[in-house]
C-alpha cells in the first residue's frame, strides 16, 4: 500500500494544478466577456453596411438587362474548379475540442471537394500546424520549379497563414485577408471562397460552419455549406462553466440597436446620390466581404475563450474529484496504520 | 426646424461619436460637404479626410479613412472603416507611417503599389493634421 507521504505529495501537486486551471478559467471568462462585447459592438456597422447594399441592389444596375448576368465580378458564379478556404482556428491549445472541431470540419469539407484545387488560408497557429503537416506550402517560385507553367505546389496547398494575430484582432486583419481573397477571386485563381469558423451566438448557441464568402449571393444572407451543431453534452458543460464563471448565457438584447441600424439608408425618401448607385455598390462590396471575415474572426475568438473556459472548468472539477479520492485513500492508509499499531500494542500487552 | 442635427459615426469596432451638432463638414468623395440641420436626404461616399463639426461652442475634428454617409434632415450617420477623434490619435505612429510611405515612394521600384502608398501617405498626413487641431 502507498505510504502517506507519497499520497500527500500527490494531493499537493494536484492542488497546484487545480489552482492553475482555475486561474485560466477565470481569465478565459474575462476574455470571453470582452470578446462578446466586441462582437456585439461590431454589429451596427455590419448591419448598416448590409442595409445600404440591399437598398442599392434595387437602384443600381447590377445585372445586365439583356443577359441577366451580374455586372460586378464578385457576384459572378463560375464553375468551381479552384477553391480558397479560410480556416479560422486558435493560436493556443488547452481549449478542449475547439481546434479539433475546426480541423475535423475542414478535413471533411476538403474531402467533399475532392478533385478540385484547394488553397488554404490558415488563421491561427493550431490550424496552421495541422495543415502544414499534411499539405505543401505554396512557394512563390513554384512556377519555375514545376516547369509546366503551373503555379501550384500541389492540388491542396497552403497559400497564406496568419499566426499570433487572434489575441489582438483588428479590422485591419480582416480587411487584408478579404482583399487577398478578393484579388484571388477577380484574377480567377479561385472560383469560390469559403470560410470555416466556429460561429458564436452565445455560450450555448455555437456551431462550426462553412460559410460562403465569394461569390456573393444575396446580400445579407449566409450561404452555409456545412454546419455542425454542438452536442447536447458540450452545450450543457459550456452552460455550467458559464454559470460558475459569471458569464451570461443568453444573447444580449440588440433589438433596439438592430432596429436603428435597419433604418440606415433605407428611409422612404429620394436621396441625392453624390455618386452613381452603381459606383457606390462597387466600392461597398469589398467592405461587405471584409466585414463578413471580421465577424467570423471575432466570433471565433469568443468561441475559443468559451471553449477554454469550459475545458478549464472540467479540469478544475476533475482535479477536485481527484483530491477527494486521494484524501480518502490517504485517510484509509492512516487508519490502517493506526489500527495496526494498536493491534501490535494490544497483542504485545496480551503476551505479557 | 430644429437648430441641431444628430451626428453618429460608426466603425466596425464601435460607435465613436453620437452628438448633436450645429454644423458638420464631411470629406465627400467628390469634395467637402457642409451640412446644416434640415439638409436634403443624401448619400455619399467619404474619402480620406477630416470630419469637422460644431457642437455648442466647441469644434471637434475626426480623422476618417473611407466611409459612407447618409444625410437626413435631422440626422447624419457615417459608416467609417477607421475614424479617430483628434485626442485619440497616436501622432508618433502616424508620423512613422508617413515616413515609411514617403520612403517607399521615393525609392520607387517596379513592384511598388503607388496608389496604395499614396493612400497610406494621405491617411497618415490627415491624422497628423487632425491631431494638431485638438
Amino acid at each position: 500500500m502507498a505510504n502517506i507521504l507519497d499520497i500527500r505529495r500527490r494531493i499537493r501537486s494536484v492542488k497546484n494544478t487545480r489552482q492553475i486551471t482555475k486561474a485560466m478559467k477565470m481569465v478565459s471568462a474575462a476574455k470571453l466577456r470582452r470578446a462578446q462585447e466586441r462582437a456585439l459592438a461590431g454589429r451596427p456597422y455590419a448591419q448598416m453596411l448590409t442595409n445600404v447594399l440591399k437598398s442599392l441592389v434595387q437602384r443600381a444596375e447590377i445585372y445586365s438587362p439583356e443577359t441577366r448576368e451580374p455586372l460586378h465580378p464578385l457576384l459572378v458564379r463560375r464553375p468551381e474548379k479552384s477553391i480558397t478556404l479560410i480556416v479560422v482556428s486558435g493560436d493556443k491549445g488547452l481549449a478542449g475540442a475547439f481546434n479539433t472541431n475546426i480541423v475535423k470540419a475542414a478535413a471533411r469539407f476538403i474531402e467533399s471537394k475532392r478533385g478540385k484545387n484547394i488553397d488554404i488560408e490558415a488563421v491561427g497557429r493550431k490550424g496552421r500546424d495541422y495543415f502544414r503537416r499534411r499539405y505543401k506550402v505554396m512557394r512563390p517560385k513554384a512556377q519555375e520549379q514545376n516547369g509546366d507553367g503551373s503555379t501550384r505546389a500541389a492540388e491542396i496547398q497552403i497559400v497564406g497563414e496568419q499566426v499570433g494575430v487572434l489575441n489582438k484582432i483588428a479590422f485591419d486583419h480582416a480587411r487584408e485577408l478579404a482583399n487577398a481573397v478578393i484579388e484571388r477571386y477577380t484574377r480567377g485563381e479561385a472560383d469560390a471562397v469559403y470560410i470555416i469558423f466556429n460561429e458564436f451566438k452565445s455560450v450555448i448557441s455555437q456551431r462550426v460552419v462553412v460559410d460562403t464568402v465569394l461569390p456573393i449571393g444575396e446580400i445579407g444572407v449566409h450561404e452555409i455549406q456545412q454546419a455542425e451543431e454542438f452536442s447536447e453534452e458540450a452545450r450543457r458543460r459550456a452552460a455550467e462553466a458559464a454559470v460558475h464563471s459569471g458569464v451570461g448565457l443568453r444573447e444580449a438584447d440588440t433589438s433596439e440597436a438592430d432596429k436603428k441600424a435597419a433604418s440606415f439608408a433605407a428611409s422612404q425618401v429620394d436621396y441625392i446620390y453624390e455618386q452613381p448607385a452603381g459606383e457606390l455598390f462597387r466600392d461597398l462590396l469589398p467592405k461587405y466581404v471584409a466585414i463578413q471575415v471580421y465577424r467570423a474572426l471575432l466570433e471565433s475568438v469568443a468561441a475559443e475563450h468559451a471553449a477554454r473556459m469550459t475545458a478549464m472548468e472540467s479540469a478544475t472539477n476533475n482535479a477536485s474529484d481527484m483530491i477527494d479520492d486521494l484524501t480518502l485513500a490517504m485517510n484509509r492508509v492512516r487508519q490502517a496504520k493506526i489500527t495496526k499499531e494498536i493491534i501490535e500494542i494490544v497483542s504485545g500487552a496480551a503476551a505479557l | 426646424m430644429a437648430d441641431t442635427i444628430q451626428l453618429e459615426i460608426v466603425t466596425p469596432d464601435r460607435m465613436i461619436v453620437s452628438d448633436a451638432a450645429q454644423e458638420i463638414q464631411i470629406p465627400g468623395k467628390s469634395g467637402y460637404l457642409g451640412i446644416l440641420p434640415g439638409h436634403a436626404p443624401l448619400i455619399t461616399e467619404i474619402a480620406v479626410g477630416e470630419i469637422t463639426y460644431r457642437s455648442g461652442n466647441e469644434t471637434k475634428h475626426i480623422a476618417v479613412a473611407w466611409g459612407f454617409a447618409e444625410v437626413l434632415p435631422e440626422k447624419v450617420t457615417i459608416l467609417a472603416e477607421t475614424a479617430e477623434r483628434a485626442a485619440d490619435i497616436d501622432v508618433a505612429r502616424a508620423q512613422a507611417a508617413k515616413e515609411r510611405a514617403e520612403a517607399r515612394l521615393k525609392q520607387g521600384g517596379a513592384d511598388l503599389d503607388y496608389r496604395r502608398e499614396e493612400d497610406a501617405l494621405k491617411r497618415a498626413q490627415t491624422r497628423i493634421d487632425v491631431a494638431a487641431k485638438k
